[in-house]
């Protein structure tokens, strides 16, 4: 166990050292001039060398990524080029947002993608089956401008229920600001509910089709024991790995929703930052992102093995 | 004359249906799978019963119904299957027209099942002991109360150390293990009726003999019906009391074991028993026979009898009449208008040779050598040495066989030999005398021709997307170098001799049966006229009709083109039909090699002697069973001295064993033995017995 979790951290950091190179270099390549940029079309030649000068852009590539990787083993994750301040508190307030959005989302579609899964299956090639299986693929399909341009114009421009922009404004309550994310939420149950089911529905057929389902189904347990003891458990288990890298979706991948509902999140971060060439703060949320994945994945391969006992490594054969 | 066979075939069964006596009765069965809106009997009209305390046995080739029996008995058919036609009882209980509830408490109670694959009918991630357990608190015991039963349950089934066992998950059990705890698992209910579906097709032979033995005490003391399904006939023969032989979903017949496996008296019967290589047939002297063509396709109704278009007795009657049952005999019936002529039909294949083959040359040097071959694999800082110093020679023309249980390192020598793997340092492999290199991929092309196999399963060793003909054309055009005019009639030559037919030239894999399948990967593999053919287990996917073709095939092979053959295979019945000489192998070392008559008979290796024991006998000579002790050990830490004085039942009380491995030694010409015992003794130990195997003609 002590082995398998090293390796799995080793290669974590590996992942994040590649993610890191990337993005440095990808964001130095990218046409135009941070100088330019933030001083905008007018300003003069000089003004802007001077700028690039101060922020260090026209030091040697191999200097600045080595500063700017020397600088995060500290905390220190750069300077905007956009507000001349530290980017820390702006991306740590942005996955703040974007974790709650995400969590919500995540608490009420991971566990209805996977009812709708089960059911799916227990009843495969029946009604139940296929109006699972349609909805969550047309869902899925549709993109989130789509929806949520829907459900902005149902619920909140024309009902009137629901707040249409996703921030609640500084200390709002708990319970306010669960209203303004409803709305956002909806899309994102909409496009990852088709996932998760088909996953927990294949799965579950897949258990279900099994010897050992058979044998279980021969030993007379009832029904209800029979899901829950000898299905679910196994079922489950390749969902488990689609969630986990829909999660990372979920608090990173969420452009589109974050700018519709005008919600601070990390999302619209680097959107933002991209658009100003604020390479720093892009780099920054990028980085954060990739931290989030690692981490779901790993989350993910720990439940694996929590609930896989072939995968527990060293037990005794 | 139909309404008297049938009540005499009735009469035959032992048991009226309603009896209260039998355990179970099927009457009248049809069941049918529902393919594309049509329904497709899978069986039909099958009626049998067991009496209480009997086995029965079911026997018969894929596609034969014999799942389906056993599935429609418990209603787990599949979804697309329902009985379309008669009735089942078990213990007076009728499973088709059960509500749910009843028919858990039925699972519960009164019927289990095993089958074949005991690794995946535990669940892999609950630990072993619930999952008996589980059992045991369905009828209502507490959770102390049911592990303790499960554990003495376990002890039952003959497993040492029941407690830990059951704190372990399903992979940590080898095969053999794992099957007694399923058995263990269908037990813990007290079945009245106990359905075993090839319960030991999985097994090696060994592990297979063990579970068998474990199985009749086991029936008395529960008292339990036993339903048997299985392909291989020896099994049936040694386990049960009465057999029906299923074919294309019908019973064609039926009778007490001994009597329909002695006498049959359906020509289906007698084709099956003639397939199988024994009372010392052997492949310079004799050909196996075959019944011709197919399995009727499913779907297709033949309106007179079902095995007419294969028999070779089938007369117009036949094919425009369904035969009734007639009784044959006490207790005995058979589906066949011509029951009287069936025992001395004609063969399909003629039993004397196509051509007198040459000996393989005894006194030339050998084809392929190897030296001190050893192959160590590690993995995660252990290693495992699946081969330690073997040194063999195979001679032109001669079929050298392999034998050991899984784990001996059969396969491994043989992809060693192909380049496959790389042995490790130190090790030799020459082709007439020439070493040739550990990689494939460095070869010459006239070495890649020259070393060719056939691999267990055709259907993963043909590329599905290619034709019949572009399979078999590549290595003569790659190998061969064979182009145009040249390589077409090379191909002709190559169908015809594995009996394919240009028809099936454009077909790919996929439209072909198992046992084409085969045919054409021995035609891909004899493409380029290779030397050695490496054969592993080459008939273990197919039927018994089908293999017997095919050994025949590659012993006709053997006679015109002089190929010499690395034979894989579990079953020692093959191995001694088709091999010249023969090396048993066990934990990566030879135990013993020889020509194939005296390793088969004694004095020879304990090991060999196990083997030979181990294996179940259609003719019934029981022979005195010489028990293995405990499973194979691990190759990653082989025992101490001789490899195999774990399990020896010979081993010697001087200690000698255990702290020394024994030299390779010739005792007789040309036969070596890897034991402390010397040859002499060994005789005086292994007398008399005669495995029917080893019999040279009775």
């Amino acid at each position: 166990m002590a082995t398998f979790l090293l390796r799995r951290l080793g290669l974590m950091i590996l992942t994040l050292w590649i993610l890191s190179l990337i993005v440095f270099f990808a964001g130095q390549i990218l046409p135009g001039d941070p100088g330019r940029a933030i001083l905008g079309n007018l300003a003069s030649q000089t003004s802007v060398h001077a700028l690039d000068q101060q922020l260090g852009v026209n030091r040697p590539l191999l200097t600045r990524y080595l500063s700017w990787v020397g600088g995060l083993f500290h905390g220190d994750m750069g300077v905007s080029y956009a507000y001349r301040t530290p980017v820390e508190p702006f991306v740590r307030a942005a996955l703040i947002n974007s974790v709650k959005l995400g969590v919500l989302a995540f608490v009420i579609v991971v566990p209805l993608g996977i009812l709708g899964g089960v059911i799916a299956a227990l009843n495969e090639g029946r009604f139940p089956d296929r109006v699972i299986s349609v909805t969550g693929l047309s869902l899925a399909t549709v993109p989130e401008f789509v929806s949520g341009i829907v459900v902005i114009v149902i619920f909140g421009v024309s009902l009137k229920v629901l707040p249409v922009s996703a921030s609640a404004g500084a200390g709002a309550s708990a319970l306010s600001q669960l209203d303004h994310l409803i709305l956002p939420t909806i899309p994102l149950v909409f496009i990852l509910f088709g996932y998760i089911a088909r996953m927990a529905r294949a799965g579950t057929i897949e258990a279900l089709n099994s010897d050992y389902a058979r044998t279980a189904t021969l030993k007379g347990l009832p029904r209800a024991t029979f899901i829950r003891r000898h299905i679910l458990r196994n079922s489950l288990l390749p969902t488990i790995t689609v969630i986990a890298t829909q999660t990372g979706y979920l608090i990173g991948g969420l452009v589109v929703v974050e700018t519709l509902f005008n919600y601070q999140g990390i999302g619209n971060l680097i959107y933002k930052a991209a658009q100003a060439k604020d390479f720093p703060m892009l780099e920054a949320g990028v980085l954060t992102i990739g931290v989030v994945y690692v981490l779901a994945t790993l989350a993910a391969d720990l439940l694996l093995t929590a609930f896989n006992p072939r995968l527990r490594i060293g037990a005794s054969t | 004359m139909n309404a008297a066979a049938a009540s005499g075939a009735a009469a035959s069964g032992g048991a009226e249906p309603s009896d209260p006596a039998s355990t179970l009765a099927v009457s009248h069965l049809d069941v049918a799978y529902r393919v594309r809106g049509q329904d497709r009997l899978a069986l039909r009209d099958v009626s049998f019963t067991i009496a209480r305390g009997e086995t029965y046995g079911l026997v018969g080739e894929s596609g034969s119904g014999k799942s389906t029996a056993a599935l429609a008995l418990v209603r787990y058919l599949p979804r697309n299957g329902r009985v379309s036609a008669g009735t089942i009882t078990i213990s007076g209980q009728d499973p088709l027209s059960m509500g749910k509830a009843a028919l858990r408490d039925l699972r519960a109670r009164t019927v289990s099942m095993v089958y074949q694959e005991p690794g995946r009918a535990l669940n892999p991630s609950i630990r072993v002991g619930r999952q008996i357990a589980e059992v045991y608190e369905l009828a209502g015991q507490d959770r102390a109360a049911a592990r303790a039963a499960s554990e003495e349950m376990l002890r039952k089934v003959q497993i040492s150390d029941p407690r830990g066992v059951m704190d372990r998950y399903p992979h940590e059990l080898s095969g053999g293990m794992a099957q007694r705890v399923v058995i263990a698992m269908a037990l813990a209910a007290s079945p009245s009726l106990l359905i075993l579906d090839e319960p030991t097709t999985a097994l090696d032979a060994t592990v297979e003999a063990e579970v068998l033995d474990l199985l009749p005490p086991l029936r008395e003391e529960f008292r339990t019906s036993v339903l048997f399904i299985s392909h291989n006939l020896a099994v049936i023969a040694k386990m049960c009391d009465r057999v029906g032989v299923l074919y294309a979903g019908e019973l064609v017949e039926e009778g007490p074991a001994r009597a329909v496996f002695d006498q049959p008296r359906h020509p289906y019967t007698v084709g099956l028993l003639r397939c199988i290589p024994r009372r010392g047939q052997r492949k310079d002297r004799d050909r196996l026979d075959t019944i011709p063509g197919f399995l009727p396709a499913p779907g297709e109704e033949p309106a007179g009898c079902v095995f007419a278009p294969r028999c070779a007795l089938a007369t117009d009657r036949c094919r425009a009449e369904a035969p009734p049952a007639y009784p044959v005999g006490p207790g005995r019936a058979s589906r066949c208008f011509y029951h009287e002529a069936a025992p001395d039909m004609p063969r399909s294949t003629p039993a004397s040779l196509p051509a007198a083959p040459a000996a393989p040359a005894t006194d030339t040097e050998p084809l392929v050598g190897i030296e001190e071959l050893s192959k160590t694999f590690t993995a995660r800082g252990s290693s495992v040495r699946a081969l330690h110093s073997v040194s063999l020679s195979l001679r032109r023309g001669e079929t050298l066989g392999l034998v050991g249980e899984s784990g001996s390192g059969k396969t491994t020598l043989a992809r060693v030999l192909l380049g496959l793997t790389a042995p490790d340092e130190g090790s030799v492999v020459t082709l007439d005398g020439a070493r040739l290199s550990p990689d494939a991929r460095r070869r010459p092309r006239d070495v890649l021709r020259a070393l060719q196999i056939v691999f267990q399963n055709p259907d993963s060793a043909l590329n599905r997307r290619h034709t019949v003909r572009s399979l078999i054309s590549r290595p003569l055009s790659r190998l061969a170098g064979l182009s145009g005019a040249r390589l077409r009639a090379r191909l002709e030559e190559l169908i015809t001799s594995v009996r394919l037919e240009d028809r099936h030239l454009p077909l790919r894999p996929g439209q072909l049966s198992g046992g084409l399948k085969q045919r054409v990967a021995i035609a891909r593999a004899f493409g380029g006229g290779p030397r050695v053919v490496v054969c592993d287990e080459p008939t273990s996917a197919l039927d018994v009709s089908v293999q017997a073709a095919i050994l025949n095939l590659l012993a006709d092979l053997q006679a015109r083109e002089q190929a010499s053959y690395l034979f894989i295979s579990h079953d020692l019945g093959l191995v001694r039909y088709l091999s010249d000489r023969i090396v048993v192998l066990y934990l990566g070392r030879v135990m013993e090699v020889g020509p194939a008559g005296a390793v088969f008979s004694a004095p020879h290796h304990p090991y060999t002697e196990a083997l030979l024991s181990a294996v179940p006998s259609i003719d019934g000579q029981r022979t005195q069973r010489i028990k293995l002790e405990g499973e194979i050990p691990s190759a990653a830490s082989p025992p101490s001295g001789c490899v195999f004085h774990t399990r020896c039942p010979r081993r010697l009380p001087s200690g000698i064993c255990e702290s020394t491995e024994p030299e390779l030694l010739e005792g007789e010409p040309g036969h070596l033995i890897r034991c402390h015992i010397p040859l002499a003794e060994l005789r005086g130990l292994q007398t008399g017995e005669t495995v029917s195997l080893q019999g040279e003609s009775p």
